[in-house]
């Protein structure tokens, strides 16, 4: 990754973890009001953790993962992400590392609605070069793996809750990205959908996937391997969410 | 994405029916001029005036004729424009007496000349060899001649096997046969007096083949006969002026309606915009994604208005031009239709995909 954004300047050799979330804060402006969604936040994330970020809403936990994701500039302190400094890439550069480095699992699936489900996940190999018939191996790999196979050829409105989840879980790791970024991932589930959800984040989590994962549910915070809670714009490590 | 297909329907749609209508009269038109026959017609020229004013000619009058060699009218071909000549047909013109009267006489080849005059009619069958003669409808009535009678010229024996019926030109009072026989009679042996040549109008300049022709006969007066479409032809430049000045509007409204759908549409498609984004999408990606949708909608609202306006344009000519008939689909049409549409959905597009491609992807995807 490090060579394909091109940077020299943006990396930090000195670093130690996967990510190193360095002072950040971020301020809204809300009229003439300066809102401080972020106050300060320090924390890190190693290589293969599963790290749960909970809070209530408008806690700033979602503003927090789109920093994380290099889509929101943060107003303060800095983010490294394998000794990478994001946000001193340019805009594209952040496109090519949220390419290469890291899958988002949005809120509420944000699935393409006229795509069927092999389509919506095949669509971020669209800019990687592979071949088609690579990219519809890849697809279709990462479709058995998440249990659909067989409905590659649905649209999302044809699927279930728990089965848009799961494609939407497709499309973020079939690039097979070091992070993956998960936004409520069982905001709109039942509770039995979401804890086969969660079984199955876990279980990339065992293959060596790391997952950041933001969360107003404590039963989700379960299966993460440490909690940070965030409250009024501010991180409290090693949350105990019982 | 409908919508927008519509929208360039339309615009392409009422392009194509104007452009083929107008084409369709303007076929109407030359197919007409061509079927007058001659439009070109090739005379000795001559220091003397034209004794004669609307039909009336001075009599008493001897003026001295003048002929060219039949082996040149071959060298009419060899003009730069050959490709625009139809039918050449030459013919020898000369007085005789017949039946104690005097008569013109007219040699002519008559395999081109009744090609030429196809709206000559006549009683009996045409001349098919060089012993029989057409004869003009006021001279079979001044000379008391049907169909079927022989005639004495010079000597000669003739069988009058058809009689012209009335055409109200100067053919009524002559006699018509065989060019090499009437040359022998008139004692003009490899001689012609006078050349029509038929130009195949449709878009040939026909100022450029008389001037063409001019050169190679130097002896010769050549003289064009558009006049008598020329008002027609010049409605229907100025329809097809029209025509131009209704399509630049429709362009310009078919813009600004593509404009309008895809500022629309991308408005619509933040969520989806911020989506790609999200996912490693760069801006030039987003452009990409853009204008390809334009480009593919270009394609199919242009074939579908170059099909449309041509149906459209079928089944409207009967009720603008009575006479004028279809002309058929024109591949050229077709091809500037679907570039055009593409053109236009691409010009259109592109301030939308630009503004798609800078949106932020934080504010396009407020869900993260």
């Amino acid at each position: 990754m490090k060579n394909n954004t091109t940077n020299k300047e943006a990396v930090e050799p000195t670093v130690q973890h996967l990510i190193e979330i360095q002072s950040i804060g971020k301020d809204y402006q809300s009229g003439e009001a300066t809102v401080e969604a972020i106050k300060q936040m320090d924390f890190y994330i190693d290589d293969g953790e599963f790290v749960s970020i909970m809070g209530q809403s408008g806690s700033g936990k979602s503003t927090l993962l789109s920093i994380l994701g290099g889509l929101n500039h943060p107003t303060r302190g800095r983010i490294l992400l394998d000794s990478l400094d994001v946000y001193r890439l340019t805009s594209e550069q952040r496109a090519d590392l949220r390419s290469e480095y890291i899958g988002v699992i949005f809120q509420s699936f944000q699935l393409i609605p006229y795509l069927t489900v092999l389509e919506n996940v095949k669509l971020p190999m669209a800019i990687t070069g592979r071949k088609a018939r690579q990219q519809d191996n890849m697809a279709r790999d990462v479709l058995a793996r998440v249990g659909l196979a067989n409905k590659a050829d649905r649209l999302p409105d044809q699927l279930s809750g728990g089965e848009q989840e799961r494609v939407a879980i497709a499309r973020a790791i079939v690039n097979r990205p070091p992070i993956l970024l998960a936004d409520e991932p069982t905001g709109s589930l039942d509770s039995k959908t979401a804890e086969e959800i969660m079984n199955l984040l876990q279980e990339l989590n065992r293959e060596g996937q790391t997952i950041i994962m933001v969360t107003h549910n404590p039963e989700a915070c379960k299966y993460a391997s440490r909690t940070i809670l965030v409250k009024d714009g501010s991180c409290f490590e090693n949350y105990n969410y019982e | 994405m409908i919508f927008l297909v519509l929208g360039l329907f339309i615009g392409i749609a009422t392009i194509v029916t104007l452009m083929s209508i107008t084409e369709s009269m303007s076929h109407d038109i030359e197919d007409r001029l061509d079927q007058y026959g001659a439009n070109i017609i090739m005379v000795p020229r001559s220091d003397n005036l034209t004794l004669s004013y609307g039909g009336i000619t001075m009599g008493g009058v001897n003026y001295q004729t003048v002929e060219f060699a039949e082996s040149r009218i071959p060298d009419i071909r060899t003009i730069e424009f050959n490709k625009n000549l139809g039918l050449v047909a030459p013919k020898v013109l000369g007085a005789a007496r017949v039946m104690d009267k005097d008569v013109l006489l007219m040699g002519v080849e008559f395999e081109t000349e009744l090609q030429l005059k196809n709206w000559w009619h006549f009683e009996g069958a045409p001349p098919s060899t060089a012993n029989e003669l057409l004869i003009g409808s006021q001279t079979a009535t001044t000379l008391k001649l049907a169909v079927g009678d022989t005639l004495a010229i010079a000597g000669d024996d003739f069988i009058v096997t058809a009689i012209l019926k009335p055409t109200g030109s100067s053919e009524d009072g002559i006699i018509i046969g065989d060019l090499h026989a009437f040359q022998k009679i008139l004692g003009k042996e490899g001689k012609v007096s006078m050349v029509e040549i038929q130009a195949f109008c449709r878009d040939c300049p026909i100022t450029e083949l008389v001037l063409q022709i001019g050169e190679k006969f130097p002896e010769a007066k050549v003289t064009g006969l558009r006049q008598a479409m020329m008002s027609k032809m010049q409605t229907v430049e100025m329809f097809k002026t029209f025509s131009y000045g209704i399509a630049v509007l429709v362009i310009f409204i078919g813009s600004l309606l593509v404009f309008v759908t895809m500022m629309g549409s991308v408005n619509e498609r933040t969520r989806e915009i911020g989506i790609f984004r999200a996912i490693g999408f760069r801006r030039g990606h987003v452009m990409q994604i853009i204008l390809l949708e334009a480009m593919v909608v270009g394609l199919v609202g242009g074939l579908l208005g170059y099909l449309g306006g041509n149906t459209i344009a079928w089944a409207a000519l009967p009720l603008v031009v009575k006479s004028a008939s279809f002309v058929g689909f024109n591949y050229n049409l077709g091809g500037i239709s679907l570039l055009l549409a593409v053109a236009l959905s691409l010009i259109a597009s592109l301030y939308p995909a630009q503004k798609a491609s800078k949106l932020d992807p934080s504010e396009a995807l407020r869900a993260l």
